[in-house]
């Protein structure tokens, strides 16, 4: 295996008396399209912001391309592209402008960045908006030229933080589609993300992180099998109900009582729902589908009422 | 692994960023002209033509009309104005309406070349519009001395020493109104009592005070020397140099320190 792009070890963030990442350690291989999957608040973001070397670590070992981060930061961040989760495009200039000012901090000559100005509009579908005032973009076409931005400098490594997150269906899908062709290309990716879909569809491998610790790794049909059944059965008995009828299909395979519905695992959910109804339940709605990551996250993070 | 690229970064970061700045201003080209040209001719005329008419007093040595008086100081207090305004509004800006900053942050540059490439743009923004003021000064016949030219970087330098705005914008957080506040508490008595329209010497002595710590009278004063002094002795004039050079070089370490912190969450 060649020598991992970044390595993390003990990784830790501590805010006063607030630890925002709590001595994580993980690898990522070059070409590897590498996933942080958690909810909001659990340090995907400061864990990010130390890979990008613009956040100093508070103890633990970081090393991204083979330079430490305290020392190197410009050198790492010259091989670096970055997707804040917040747009930062600057919104006093024109679309290809944002990408001409931010070839320039790379060193870059004005020739080079032209170049590759045009070309990456044409990635980012976005040639024909040119000269478009950025805030006349939408909410996905911004996203699309940050990251078209974020590869001005060829880099070695992409960080995406919740690229999608806010995005309609579509333009999620058509964001997609781009990241896909990247990993394609053999960039190395790496994302966070609180959507179990995208981690699912984009990531070769990832980590489980909550709370500023990473509660599984692996890569994501090895985690369902190893976390979770093949099916799950959904069945909706109302919410005054739910905990009742819980009570009721006890033993057809693990249970998860959410709110508003009770999650049975199994590996055959058309005859998990088959028992339910012969012990004498009607759900009003019932679902039968592959078990997912937010299926283990939930195992996982505990996140359960009945186990 | 230090490649070419990093290495011009490291050279140059700062100009890439003013250069930035730069392309930016071109969006507002046609404004930026007409209150550069605009404002020296509106105040020339307003002061040393118009209000000049009631002003017999003695305001110089003998000979010195009130134009040349108020002049330097109209030309010191532009430059204050253009500052202040990039380094209240312009730092804020940077962090947070429209946070340049954290994306340049996540390239090869340093927090220190975001503050000094910004420092960069505002001396040239300061540059354009002191060069305009004073040679619409010349115009009018304001400037009696050949080394009134050094008004110029005079008026850049009082500009410069107002730079401790810089790092009270960037420590903002939240915008809470602090900016009408600080324009009306701190710029605008500086303003009036800094010795711009009437000397400081005509005020109580209880209120000279106020222009003793203001860059803008040590700016001023220093620019009526360059136009038509010597009115103090040497050692005055030296002070307002080291004033002007210790705010203007203290407030810029102190928006590169906060930053700097600022930057790296």
């Amino acid at each position: 295996m060649p020598a991992p792009v970044i390595t993390a070890t003990a990784l830790t963030k501590k805010y006063k008396e607030f630890t925002a990442v709590d001595g994580i350690s993980f690898e990522v291989a070059p070409g590897e399209s590498f996933g942080l999957l958690g909810p909001n608040g659990a340090g995907k973001s400061t864990t990010m912001r130390m890979v990008g070397a613009v956040s100093t670590r508070t103890s633990g070992d970081l090393s991204i391309l083979g330079f430490d981060p305290d020392e190197f930061g410009p050198e790492i961040r010259s091989q670096l592209g970055v997707v804040p989760q917040a747009d930062n495009l600057d919104t006093e200039l024109r679309v290809r402008d944002n990408l001409l000012v931010y070839g320039r901090y790379f060193g870059l000559s004005r020739a080079v960045i032209a170049k590759r100005a045009d070309e990456l509009l044409d990635f980012a579908q976005l040639a024909d908006r040119a000269k478009a005032k950025v805030d006349d973009l939408s909410g996905g076409m911004k996203r699309r030229l940050t990251i078209a931005r974020a590869l001005i400098n060829d880099p070695r490594i992409l960080l995406l933080d919740e690229p999608t997150t806010g995005l309609d269906p579509q333009a999620r899908h058509i964001l997609w589609d781009r990241l896909f062709r990247l990993k394609e290309q053999g960039t190395t990716l790496v994302l966070t993300t609180h959507y179990m879909d995208e981690a699912e569809q984009l990531c070769d491998r990832l980590v489980v992180v909550d709370k500023g610790q990473i509660m599984a790794e692996g890569a994501p049909a090895a985690l369902i099998r190893e976390h979770s059944s093949r099916e799950v059965l959904e069945v909706r008995f109302g919410s005054e109900r739910n905990a009742e009828a819980a009570e009721k299909v006890e033993g057809i395979g693990r249970l998860e009582l959410l709110p508003d519905r009770i999650l049975i695992y199994s590996e055959d959910g058309d005859g998990a729902l088959a028992e339910v109804v012969r012990r004498g339940l009607t759900p009003i709605t019932s679902l039968v589908r592959r078990s997912s990551l937010e299926d283990v996250f939930l195992r996982l993070t505990g996140r359960t009422l009945i186990e | 692994m230090t490649s070419v690229i990093t290495t011009r970064t490291r050279r140059w970061g700062a100009w890439y960023v003013a250069e930035h700045r730069l392309r930016t201003m071109r969006t507002y080209a046609g404004t930026i002209v007409a209150t550069t040209l605009g404002t020296p001719i509106l105040y020339l005329f307003a002061f040393g033509v118009g209000l000049a008419t009631l002003v017999t007093g003695n305001v110089g040595p003998g000979g010195t009309s009130y134009l040349q008086f108020v002049a330097p100081a109209l030309l010191a207090t532009a430059a204050v104005t253009v500052g202040a305004e990039e380094y209240l509004l312009g730092i804020l800006m940077g962090f947070k309406w429209n946070p340049i900053f954290t994306g340049m942050n996540s390239t090869p540059l340093t927090a220190r070349q975001i503050i000094d490439g910004t420092a960069i743009f505002i001396i040239i923004r300061m540059a354009i519009v002191v060069v305009v003021y004073y040679v619409v000064m010349l115009a009018f016949g304001a400037v009696p001395s050949p080394w009134g030219l050094t008004m110029i970087p005079i008026g850049i330098l009082t500009g410069l020493a107002f730079s401790p705005l810089a790092a009270f914008s960037a420590t903002i957080y939240e915008d809470k109104g602090q900016f009408p506040v600080m324009q009306r508490v701190v710029v605008l008595p500086l303003t009036l009592f800094s010795g711009t329209v009437f000397p400081l010497t005509q005020l109580p002595i209880y209120l000279q005070w106020i222009g003793w710590l203001s860059p803008l009278w040590h700016g001023s004063e220093l620019g009526r020397q360059a136009s038509y002094g010597p009115t103090e002795p040497l050692w005055l004039t030296i002070v307002h140099v080291v004033y002007l050079l210790v705010f203007a070089l203290g407030g810029w370490a102190l928006t590169v320190h906060i930053a700097t912190k600022r930057l790296n969450k």
